[in-house]
């Protein structure tokens, strides 16, 4: 597939379901990518399959606050400039862009150095949705190393950054980023094209394309968003589809700490749903759903609002009483969830150590006959 | 004796009231808006004159004389008289990815003949300064543009830190002198910088449109011979003078649905309620918040144009007096198809053969307009089910609009509004005050003078509290040197949002403080107050 405007339009919308709740609004990365391929001319996406194991990949992303990114609009050459000070570091030529995350603002960021290059863009991430850390990559968990990484700022500064642990990464870019103005933007996880294969959550673009797509035609044909949704992630590595609840929300409670929107949601079912509650926790993105009590699906699993008549994702600082919503859960691809994985973004990573997925999974399999 | 007279230009209707000090209702005209919106408003005024003449009010008691009008509005939406702009952008080197006017319809950039450039410049989200000013630049820039109408100015995180935008300010008059109209962007709109850039640029084109309609409603006062202190009403419910209408003309569109909630909320002496507004064609229901309108958290489009102002947020439903009722006893459907401003034709009970919500409620008792006996023969069982309909439609749309589960008081008004039922699931009460066909004209006359901080705070030094208090304070200020009376500028709304992702204990802030306008003397000495502090 080419992604043109067109397409790089989908994969926003489209992303914004994958960021379930969180990730930030792609919106200024959209019209980035689309000023750059009205330039540059469409982006090749590449089926991982079609890799050489040899070529040389960098992943591509913004990190700081979305907030920022609003007012203080991109230069436009900032994770450009990361990817290739990132290359004349290594001494090596890349042959590929990756995005790091396929949920929210950070789908976006890979198809602008894809289109400024005229790299072929990689079909594939490592988060598979969207998450807050740097180090919750399927790349680091299956051994790739996160550095060397650049954080480029608008006005060119760049920082080099080498540590022990992608943990620690994270934590020193965090405070570089602040220092740059709150946003900045990165090129990390060097890898070869046998690590992305081995590595990556595969064809999750193709995915947000498709999600986006249906959205889009949903608004006109008035079809079941659950449905196309479900179309939608048929035929990928993510698993079952649930519908987990239908309802109003009825309250919502918020908090900050550390720079995480924390809360929860209550909802209150409706239809088939009829005298039942949800209860969502965020930090965020949605973290764990609880049907009058049991939980009924956790992450690393996909949690996703959706306007119950517009289809369109819910972030959750948009959250408010009234809204009609349909909740649904997407079990994570296999590679997401191996007991290595579940150490980085399992329910116990998050605070609820009484969890596991297994048994959230097993819930959700009982409550809903599935 | 000191009045108050109050115009709303609607897309139909031209609203006029006068209110005496204590807000009583001394008299109301209703004419159609005419095409040029000023000959409506000449006309009105009339009208209202008259009724007022009947009652003895002697038109040199009118003091105070506020217009909500839809003049900017319709220029922008029709391209019509608007303002050649030249753009400026502080921020290079950061934001040249998208530049000014990239999402734009191509007939309107096409009107403005805007030139627009990029200078470095600007600010962090905590108000250091990302690069210094280029005040070279700027000075080049204002020697190209030489001629030009209107300039727009837009620093990034200008609603932190001004100063490039107010430095660019005197450079620009350096070079043009004062005939050029300068529009900055801090005093226009809040966080997220293209949209705030697009009010900016819309407000700049609007500049001889602002002549026009201030001169139009000067005029019009001046031919009926009233001496008044004018005023804009805005779309947040709040006034401003003339002159500050004339720099910033874009704060007056779509004033229209604020007042009349203003309006519902001063005629029933409630400050928090649902308002639902029955029409021939739609309702709409809006929220009461401490007595201003509930905002919408979605961006508005003006024009084709994404701006950030807000809205009162409403949510509209295909219900109305002239909504069509169509099938059988149990098997019917109401609307959304309605016969709109052809009722008093096509309805049953003005001897046409549609049947709508009117002829229901007419046949039911609920109304008695038209004539009964040609609704007669409608079975009983028929009515039950379509206003059972009607009333669940309402109560849906109620209960999507209400903040929490426990029942709120409803404020029925318009045309249609028998169709709301005196006991409605998730209503405390339904209030039916009188004069509601004027509410949006009440809403103008009584607006209050309003004072709004939208920034990002570091919370890192001085704390959360002290920070809340500052803003507060910021917005105070603001009110009261709009016109407010200091004694009585209350805080109405407190909004705090975190930047997600950014552990440095920064927030974005928004903070409004409203009081009803004081005297011109009054003012002047708060402000000489404040001046002092």
């Amino acid at each position: 597939m080419n992604i043109g405007i067109e397409e790089v339009r989908d994969i926003a919308r489209g992303a914004t379901i994958l960021g379930c709740g969180g990730g930030g609004d792609p919106d200024i990365g959209r019209l980035m990518a689309e000023t750059a391929i009205a330039e540059n001319g469409p982006v090749r996406l590449m089926d991982p399959m079609d890799l050489p194991d040899d070529t040389f990949v960098l992943a591509s992303a913004m990190m700081g606050a979305p907030t920022v990114v609003i007012e203080k609009i991109p230069k436009g050459t900032e994770p450009l400039q990361a990817f290739r000070r990132m290359e004349a570091y290594l001494g090596k030529t890349a042959g590929a862009v990756c995005p790091m995350e396929c949920g929210g603002l950070n789908s976006t960021i890979p198809i602008l150095v894809a289109a400024q290059t005229g790299l072929p863009l990689l079909d594939g991430d490592g988060m598979g949705r969207a998450f807050p850390e740097l180090q919750m990559e399927t790349f680091s968990v299956y051994g790739v190393r996160g550095t060397p990484a650049c954080v480029v700022d608008e006005d060119g500064n760049a920082v080099l950054c080498e540590t022990e642990r992608d943990a620690d990464m994270e934590w020193l870019m965090r405070g570089v980023t602040i220092r740059m103005g709150g946003a900045a933007y990165l090129a990390h996880y060097p890898m070869t094209g046998a690590d992305f294969k081995r590595t990556a959550v595969r064809n999750t673009m193709t995915l947000a394309h498709n999600l986006g797509k249906s959205v889009r035609l949903n608004r006109v044909r008035k079809e079941s968003p659950v449905d196309t949704i479900r179309d939608a992630f048929a035929a990928t590595d993510y698993g079952a589809v649930v519908e987990v609840f239908r309802g109003k929300v009825l309250d919502v409670q918020r908090e900050t700490r550390r720079g995480f929107a924390l809360g929860s949601v209550v909802v209150e079912g409706v239809d088939g749903f009829r005298g039942s509650q949800l209860r969502v926790s965020f930090q965020n993105e949605n973290l764990v759903a609880w049907r009058d009590g049991i939980p009924v699906a956790c992450v690393p699993d996909l949690i996703i609002f959706l306007d119950a008549e517009a289809g369109d994702a819910i972030p959750t600082e948009r959250i408010h009483y009234g809204q009609r919503v349909t909740v649904l859960s997407v079990e994570a691809p296999p590679l997401m969830t191996s007991p290595e994985a579940l150490k980085v973004w399992g329910p116990r990573a998050f605070g609820y150590g009484d969890l596991s997925l297994s048994d959230v999974r097993a819930h959700r399999v009982h409550i809903y006959q599935l | 004796m000191s009045l108050r007279l109050g115009i709303d230009v609607g897309g139909t209707n031209t609203d006029a009231v006068i209110l005496d000090e204590s807000g009583t209702l001394l008299a109301k005209a209703k004419r159609p808006t005419t095409p040029d919106v000023t000959s409506g408003i000449r006309n009105v005024l009339q009208a209202v004159l008259e009724r007022a003449d009947g009652q003895a009010i002697d038109r040199r008691d009118i003091r105070q004389a506020m217009l909500g009008t839809t003049h900017c509005t319709n220029a922008i939406v029709e391209r019509k008289g608007l303002s050649s702009v030249a753009i400026l952008r502080i921020g290079a080197p950061a934001s040249l990815a998208i530049p000014p006017l990239a999402d734009w319809p191509e007939d309107l950039v096409e009107k403005l003949q805007a030139h627009a450039e990029i200078v470095e410049g600007g600010h962090e989200f905590d108000g250091r300064e990302i690069v210094p000013l280029n005040e070279r630049a700027i000075l080049d820039f204002a020697h190209r543009v030489k001629g030009v109408r209107a300039i727009a100015v837009t620093g990034i995180f200008a609603p932190v830190s001004d100063a490039h935008e107010k430095r660019a300010e005197e450079l620009l008059r350096e070079v043009l002198g004062e005939d050029v109209s300068i529009s900055l962007s801090s005093q226009i709109g809040s966080v997220g910088l293209l949209e705030r850039e697009n009010a900016t640029i819309l407000n700049a084109a609007l500049t001889d449109v602002a002549i026009r309609a201030t001169q139009a409603f000067s005029d019009a006062l001046a031919e009926a011979h009233i001496e008044a202190e004018k005023f804009f009403a805005q779309n947040d419910g709040t006034l401003m003078r003339l002159d500050y209408a004339l720099r910033y003309p874009i704060l007056t569109v779509a004033s229209g649905p604020t007042n009349s909630l203003r309006g519902a909320a001063y005629l029933t002496g409630r400050s928090d309620a649902v308002v639902i507004d029955v029409g021939g064609t739609t309702s709409d229901i809006g929220v009461l918040l401490n007595g201003f309108p509930r905002e919408s958290s979605i961006a508005v489009e003006i024009g084709g144009v994404r701006t950030n102002f807000r809205m009162p947020d409403l949510i509209s439903m295909g219900l109305g007096g002239g909504t069509m009722v169509i099938g059988e006893a149990h098997r019917i459907r109401v609307g959304p198809e309605s016969v709109g401003y052809r009722l008093t034709s096509e309805s049953r009970i003005f001897g046409g053969r549609v049947l709508t919500m009117s002829d229901i409620a007419v046949r039911s008792g609920r109304a008695s307009f038209g004539d009964p006996e040609r609704v007669a023969d409608v079975a009983e069982s028929l009515c039950v089910s379509a206003l059972q309909s009607a009333h669940d439609m309402l109560a849906d749309g109620l209960d999507r609009m209400k903040t929490s589960a426990a029942g709120v008081p409803v404020i029925a008004v318009g045309g249609g509004s028998f169709l709301i039922p005196d006991e409605m699931v998730g209503a405390s009460e339904v209030l039916r005050p009188e004069n509601s066909d004027v509410a949006n004209a009440i809403g103008a006359a009584i607006a209050q003078v309003s004072g709004e901080v939208d920034r990002i705070f570091s919370l890192e030094q001085r704390g959360r509290q002290a920070v809340l208090d500052e803003a507060k304070q910021q917005a105070i200020d603001a009110a009261v040197q709009a016109g407010a009376d200091a004694s009585a500028v209350q805080i109405i709304e407190v909004e705090e949002i975190p930047l997600a992702y950014l552990p440095g204990n920064a927030a974005r802030i928004r903070v409004k403080a409203a009081g009803p306008l004081a005297s011109l003397t009054a003012a002047q000495t708060a402000a000489g107050q404040g001046a002092e502090r």
